[in-house]
């Protein structure tokens, strides 16, 4: 027995072990086809084992967990600092949102609020994670598609939005930039200028994709009718953020679970709902969502009022005991953080609400009967990031 | 051909050699200018960005780089696959590109062959590649590969349909199968008496011409009517278990083969390889003249670069349909509307 | 239906892009024939002035990834007035930081009491092997000369400006 043959008669008992965790049932009908873990579809490492008649589904199973990192074990070893730095890559496309629910968290238990200045750049910059977050995904529900050109402007015009972010906080993609008790520097000068220029090239790109994607009869036959949500059946999946809304639920935690923590209740905005529930209506909530965050922003860098970015906090931080949980409307939906501290320097145990591990719990029922291309414009319209399914 | 051209005697085996060698050429640096031009720089410009610039200047030695990359690599089988199928499957689909050059006239005399049913053959053998995509679909032992090679197989074939009665009107205004008497009844006659620019059936058949080049873009498997290759889903469908040479020989027929749809195209609507009657008047030569054999393959090349155009723009810009929509939109608005031209043309023949 | 089909205005913005990278030139940056200047906060890469660290150890500590190698003794130094006792100071031997494992955060650069670190936009500097990331205080005290001067705040703002000691 020579060593390549020994790993391969492994490698073929764990492959066959994997099937059988995910309970494969003997081929009586229908071919088992794995979508994923590598596959251009699956934004990132998900498997989705779908057994097939023909081209239509009889059963799909998500598979996740290829891209566990253990977030939760990491935070019980590590400071509230060092855990905002971590927590930064759990939904990396829109990171600052990652860090507020859990700094509004550790708020709550120190009983500290923060200035009014360090709210309004706090919900700035939440907000530009939004657009960053949602413009990618504008482009990349055409890619899925396949129409190779908007996501190319997708990037292009969120270079602006990471270029503003890069120029207050340091880091494109990680600000790590929220702080127990305010935000952790001001701003440049000239920001305040720039951004509102940037945000009107994402205007552009918002009616670009309009004429683009949203009114190509093409798009419109493949997302018309597909991967259609009811709204109660969502709910008790636990869908939230921009896939309830596009099936008619109005609830959005900006408005109705405004934290003191975010200066939300301080501007004018609405909430865009549609009552279709399929993947045309998650897509265009979407972009009105953009077009409204852009609005959020202006109207919050006119308003920013003057003073103290930070609290006063101690310098070594220890957070007294209890327990909080706190949930914010993210980019994916809603997200959650709770926190349990024994007075220690590091918390004791925080366990992370994802948005996109609950938006795929819908994805068995809903993936049942639709076609493989279906399967691949639902999967984009649900819109997950793998790190928030993992973490 | 060429013994007219330079006024020489040459034996058979000389001819054939020298039509084989302009047979490579006429597919090969056609295929080569517009994988530059479309998939290198056209899309990037389309993209914001410039596309290959570092392999010779502004990036236009990328193909050769391609080309060595491609050769280099590992010929790799899959295990479970059928290894003379698999093999065998890149060169039924490169047969039939050849196969159908051979019928484009390049000029009056500079043609491979001038067969009476010229477009008949170009039509017949244009329906050979469905073999080789089946072939590489089977063979691969893949589920995407076995997809995508299921899909090809249904969207070639309905869309073989509206490319032929596309092609009817023409013949039925032409008058003719033979390719050459195609251009030449579209040099020739007049619409409505004005003859300056002759009669391109690009205006008098414009839905014909639409309807072969949707179908040009079925046949081709280009978005949108790209579910065999289908990128996103089945990661090049057909081809994905192709690597180095084998993929290379799929990558330049996908080109190759658009090419000389656009030749096919360009001739039976654009009037091939003749100018409009007022610029050979300007010149003082005839329209079939000898220099048309050399200045018929540039025109021909400039026409086939503006249809490839209009076939790349719209593949880099629409998403892709739906195999079942794909098919309803063939045999349920294509086949029915060119049948209905045909009706038209026939009436309006016999009409005028 | 709209006057003009979403598929014909579709190719028409293709179109246009095509046009405006052709006039008015890509979006992209042709690196490295061409660089473009990250922001003056742009996190590239850390940089030590070694005068100001005492090795009080707290940046190392506080690294989520324990990148910071320090070490570091004491001496005794000249007293600051004559007559007065001789007063330890802590003298630092080593500061290393290992590139392949840093994440960027930025933690070790706040809590330095000392403003002994600075981020700087510098960030070509990548080898070949992994190894050869970790840095040392010689190569650190290097790149403060690419620390760019702090920029005054936006207005309404109540922070003061720090110095980069040169």
């Amino acid at each position: 027995m020579t060593a390549i043959s020994d790993r391969r008669q492994l490698a073929y008992i764990a492959a066959q072990a994997a099937d059988a965790r995910v309970n494969v049932e003997l081929e009586a009908e229908g071919m088992t086809l794995n979508i994923g873990p590598q596959h251009p579809a699956t934004h990132g490492t998900l498997r989705i084992v779908a057994r097939l008649d023909g081209e239509q589904v009889i059963e799909a199973d998500p598979v996740m967990g290829y891209m566990h990192r253990g977030y939760e074990k990491l935070a019980e070893v590590r400071t509230y600092p060092q855990v905002t730095t971590l927590i930064n890559r759990i939904d990396w496309l829109g990171s600052f949102a990652n860090e507020v629910p859990f700094i509004l968290a550790a708020e709550q238990l120190m009983d500290i609020e923060a200035p009014p200045r360090a709210r309004h750049i706090r919900t700035i910059l939440f907000e530009l994670a939004r657009i960053a977050n949602v413009t990618l995904f504008l482009g990349d529900m055409g890619v899925q598609l396949g129409a190779v050109t908007p996501i190319f402007y997708a990037f292009r015009d969120r270079e602006h939005i990471l270029n503003q972010i890069e120029s207050a906080t340091g880091g494109r993609f990680h600000p790590n930039f929220d702080r127990i008790g305010g935000v952790k520097d001001d701003l440049p000068a000239g920001w305040l200028a720039e951004t509102k220029q940037s945000l009107g090239e994402i205007r552009k790109f918002c009616d670009q994709m309009e004429d683009l994607i949203l009114g190509n009869e093409i798009f419109q036959a493949r997302t018309r009718g597909i991967g259609v949500i009811p709204a109660d059946v969502g709910l008790s999946y636990g869908l939230s953020g921009a896939n309830i809304r596009s099936s008619g639920v109005d609830w959005d935690l900006r408005r109705d679970g405004a934290h003191p923590g975010l200066a939300y209740n301080d501007v004018e905005w609405r909430v865009w709902t549609h009552p279709d529930g399929d993947s045309f209506a998650r897509y265009w909530v979407r972009l009105q969502e953009v077009r409204e965050s852009c609005l959020i922003v202006e109207q919050l860098l006119d308003s920013m009022p003057s003073g103290p970015i930070m609290a006063k906090v101690p310098r070594i931080i220890k957070v007294p005991e209890g327990e909080a949980y706190v949930e914010t409307e993210n980019p994916l939906g809603v997200m959650g953080y709770y926190v349990v501290s024994q007075g220690g320097l590091e918390p004791f145990r925080v366990k992370i609400r994802s948005a996109s591990f609950s938006n795929m719990s819908i994805s068995p029922w809903l993936l049942k009967g639709t076609y493989v291309p279906d399967v691949i414009t639902i999967l984009a319209s649900l819109y997950f990031i793998l790190g928030d399914i993992d973490r | 051909m060429i013994s007219m051209l330079l006024a020489a005697e040459f034996a058979w085996w000389q001819t054939t050699a020298f039509k084989l060698v302009m047979a490579i050429v006429a597919v090969l640096i056609p295929a080569g200018t517009t994988v530059y031009l479309y998939l290198f720089k056209m899309v990037s410009f389309m993209q914001s960005r410039l596309g290959p610039m570092e392999a010779g200047p502004y990036g236009s030695m990328q193909l050769l780089a391609e080309l060595g990359k491609n050769l280099q690599k590992e010929d790799i089988f899959p295990l479970k696959a059928d290894r003379a199928v698999f093999a065998l499957a890149p060169y039924v689909v490169l047969m039939s590109t050849f196969l159908l050059a051979v019928v484009i006239p390049f000029g009056p005399d500079a043609a491979f062959t001038n067969i009476d049913v010229g477009v008949y053959l170009a039509l017949a053998v244009s329906s050979v590649s469905v073999i080789g995509i089946l072939m590489a679909g089977w063979a691969s032992a893949s589920k995407y590969s076995l997809l995508g090679g299921l899909r090809a197989a249904g969207q070639l074939i309905a869309y073989e349909l509206p490319l032929i009665l596309a092609v009817v009107g023409v013949v039925i205004q032409a008058g003719t199968l033979n390719l050459q008497g195609i251009i030449a009844a579209q040099n020739q006659q007049e619409i409505f008496g004005w003859g300056a620019i002759g009669n391109p059936y690009i205006l008098t058949q414009f839905v014909g011409f639409m309807i072969f080049m949707i179908a040009v873009q079925a046949e081709l498997t280009q978005v949108p009517f790209d579910m065999p290759i289908a990128e996103s889903e089945l990661v090049s469908g057909y081809m994905t278990e192709y690597s180095g040479f084998r993929f290379l020989m799929f990558f330049i027929g996908e080109f190759a083969t658009a090419n000389i749809f656009a030749f096919l195209a360009s001739v039976l609507f654009l009037g091939g390889w003749s100018v409009p009657p007022f610029v050979t008047d300007l010149l003082g030569i005839a329209w079939d003249s000898n220099w048309m054999n050399f200045i018929g393959p540039l025109v021909m090349l400039t026409k086939m670069l503006l249809l490839t155009f209009i076939i790349y723009w719209v593949r880099f810009t629409y998403p892709r349909f739906r195999e079942d929509q794909l098919q309803k939109f063939a045999w349920k608005f294509l086949i029915p509307l060119s049948l209905l031209n045909i009706f038209a043309t026939g009436v309006l023949k016999v009409v005028f | 239906m709209p006057l003009v089909p979403g598929v014909v205005s579709g190719l028409g913005v293709t179109f246009k892009e095509i046009v405006k990278t052709v006039t008015k030139g890509a979006e992209t940056v042709q690196y490295p024939h061409e660089k473009e200047d990250p922001a003056p906060r742009a996190r590239g890469v850390i940089a030590l002035h070694e005068e100001n660290c005492t090795a009080c150890m707290l940046c190392s500590r506080e690294c989520p990834d324990w990148c910071i190698y320090i070490e570091g003794h004491k001496e005794l130094a000249p007293p600051r007035r004559a007559g007065g006792k001789p007063r330890q100071v802590n003298k630092l031997d080593r500061f290393d930081i290992d590139y392949g494992l840093c994440m960027y955060c930025g933690i070790c650069v706040e809590v330095c009491p000392f403003e002994a670190l600075f981020w700087s936009p510098e960030y070509e500097y990548s080898e070949p092997k992994i190894a050869d990331l970790l840095h040392d205080k010689t190569r650190l005290g290097q790149w403060m000369e690419t620390v760019p001067d702090f920029e005054p705040y936006e207005g309404g703002a109540e922070v003061k400006i720090k110095k980069v000691p040169r």
